[in-house]
């Protein structure tokens, strides 16, 4: 009876309702059906939005990041990887990518970020690259696509990197786990073994954003042509 | 502690509340009065959390997700640069238009890493539970006074901008926080421990193999549903890893606990319960389609998820 909550959200999003409420509605429903009086949950629910605020700390960056839009920040991103003959949107997020992830594996989490990094410098920056090699009026589907990648790269090079750290939250939890089961565990063998999956998650993704770029030539490779020609 | 949590809190209500200001007094909103609640209502959680009762607070969450749900929150408009201005500008100022923005990262670094165990008599300078968050709010708040000095703009157009940014995410702002809301409420009222008996029912508990198969797509699986693999973790592993990997294949834990939440992270990557990482981002980047970073990730985390049960698979043999 408690998976109720679970049909709901799943329901709720195929169906495309809006996920804010679906999401209340689902947690209101299963504790309710796990027998919970609604002060309970209304009081459940004031708690958790509390100690969660840490999640709103992208806030933090709006005012400089707004402010320095005005000014013409994206522009400007755009105008230097315009410069740079070699950049490509696919390149540019794999350099990104790349950074990323090898940050990480050193603690660095903080380095990167869709807020202060990816809206601001990493996406303007592939959409430069684009708009060097295929002109100015690239579709507004392709803009979306490399934005998408632009925050794909900043997920994934963080998540699989970060637990290569052995003093990264997951590997905390992990540890704590096992103690509470008396079962032994070292910190450093864990992140040891984070190493492969850390390894291939570089060269899968790399290899996608690769692949990025060639899609990028077949489907605009007729205006490069048009563009490299007039320029030279 | 010199700078805490609860101050990093107020100064994101703060930017909140006044850019709600605006909104109410935006005759361009045809949702002005509803739109301006909503963020009045957020910032005042961020600010006072730590004040307002559970239950009081409760109550303002679900007024914010009625209005929300009864199309109340509409955006407005910003008076943003003409291109023409922002072109100008950019000329004016070039690339030292990218010193604050690079001065984010570089001072959060150095907050996390050089102020760690600073104090100043006997207390720390830095909230130490939550040291990277505070680095970063105080980089930002250092940036912001950089770029002002820089640009030489009035001190509200920095708030006047961080609303336009607000607003473009809108109600995708607090979903992460729901979802966190709703993690704690299945997990008190049981969701995990029948997923993990539902589980363990349907494999077939000799083959290793299968066993593996389980837990790293279950790891995936309860994520998606939970957002979050840590929440996911103690469930499957307590269900699945722990009396079988470990108990009856003798799988050492070390193996299996990192490989089952990476196997978990692929989860993360594929549903829009992650909302932190996957519809904020969608909202932040005005994406049309709130699950394309999700799409553009599904084959890398597909892929990666094939990896962590071969892996797994093949050293536990």
């Amino acid at each position: 009876m408690v998976l109720i909550g679970v049909a709901i959200v799943i329901i709720g999003f195929i169906v495309r309702l809006n996920p804010l409420l679906v999401v209340t509605v689902a947690g209101l429903v299963t504790g309710l059906v796990a027998q919970q009086s609604l002060y309970d949950i209304i009081e459940q629910f004031g708690k958790a939005f509390t100690t969660n605020r840490y999640m709103a700390i992208f806030i933090a960056t709006l005012p400089v990041i707004g402010l320095l839009e005005r000014y013409g920040l994206r522009e400007q991103a755009e105008a230097i990887v315009s410069k740079i003959k070699a950049a490509t949107a696919g390149r540019i997020i794999n350099v990104y990518f790349f950074i990323r992830e090898v940050a990480a594996v050193f603690g660095l989490t903080s380095i990167g970020g869709h807020a202060q990094m990816v809206r601001p410098l990493v996406a303007p920056m592939a959409e430069g690259a684009a708009e060097a090699k295929y002109g100015k009026d690239i579709p507004d589907d392709v803009r979306q696509k490399i934005r998408a990648h632009s925050a794909a790269a900043d997920n994934i090079g963080v998540f699989f990197g970060e637990d290569v750290f052995i003093a990264i939250g997951a590997i905390l939890l992990m540890k704590g786990f096992f103690d509470q089961n008396n079962i032994p565990s070292d910190p450093l063998k864990m992140a040891m073994w984070a190493i492969p999956t850390a390894i291939a998650a570089l060269i899968v993704h790399s290899i996608r954003l690769y692949m990025l770029d060639r899609s990028l030539d077949r489907r605009l490779g007729q205006s490069n042509k048009k563009a490299v020609g007039k320029g030279e | 502690m010199f700078i805490s949590m609860e101050a990093v809190y107020v100064y994101l209500g703060l930017f909140t509340v006044l850019g709600s200001l605006f909104t109410f007094r935006d005759q361009k909103n045809p949702r002005r009065v509803t739109s301006g609640l909503f963020y009045l209502l957020y910032g005042i959680t961020l600010m006072l959390g730590s004040i307002i009762p559970p239950f009081v607070m409760g109550l303002l969450v679900i007024v914010m997700v009625i209005i929300v749900g009864t199309g109340g929150l509409k955006v407005g408009s910003y008076g943003e640069a003409s291109s023409e201005e922002r072109q100008q500008n950019r000329k004016r100022l070039g690339n030292k238009l990218l010193l604050p923005a690079l001065l984010i990262p570089i001072i959060t670094i150095l907050g996390t890493t050089g102020l760690k165990d600073v104090k100043i008599g006997d207390m720390f300078i830095l909230d130490q539970k939550n040291i990277t968050l505070v680095s970063l709010a105080i980089a930002t708040l250092i940036a912001l006074i950089v770029g002002i000095m820089m640009t030489k703009s009035n001190p509200m157009t920095p708030v006047k901008e961080s609303r336009r940014l607000l607003e473009a995410i809108g109600w995708a702002a607090v979903l992460p926080q729901m979802l966190a809301t709703l993690g704690t409420i299945f997990t008190s009222a049981g969701v995990g421990k029948v997923v993990s008996d539902l589980v363990s029912t349907i494999i077939p508990t000799h083959s290793l193999f299968w066993v593996v198969f389980a837990y790293c797509v279950g790891m995936a699986l309860f994520t998606m549903i939970m957002g979050n693999a840590f929440a996911a973790f103690p469930v499957m592993t307590a269900g699945i890893a722990v009396p079988l990997l470990i108990g009856q294949f003798g799988v050492d834990a070390n193996h299996l606990a990192a490989i089952g939440m990476f196997a978990g992270y692929c989860g993360t990557l594929m549903t829009p319960m992650a909302a932190n990482f996957n519809i904020v981002p969608a909202a932040l980047l005005d994406l049309k389609d709130k699950n394309h970073v999700i799409r553009v990730q599904i084959p890398t985390a597909l892929i990666l998820l094939c990896f962590n049960i071969a892996l797994l698979y093949f050293i536990s043999l």
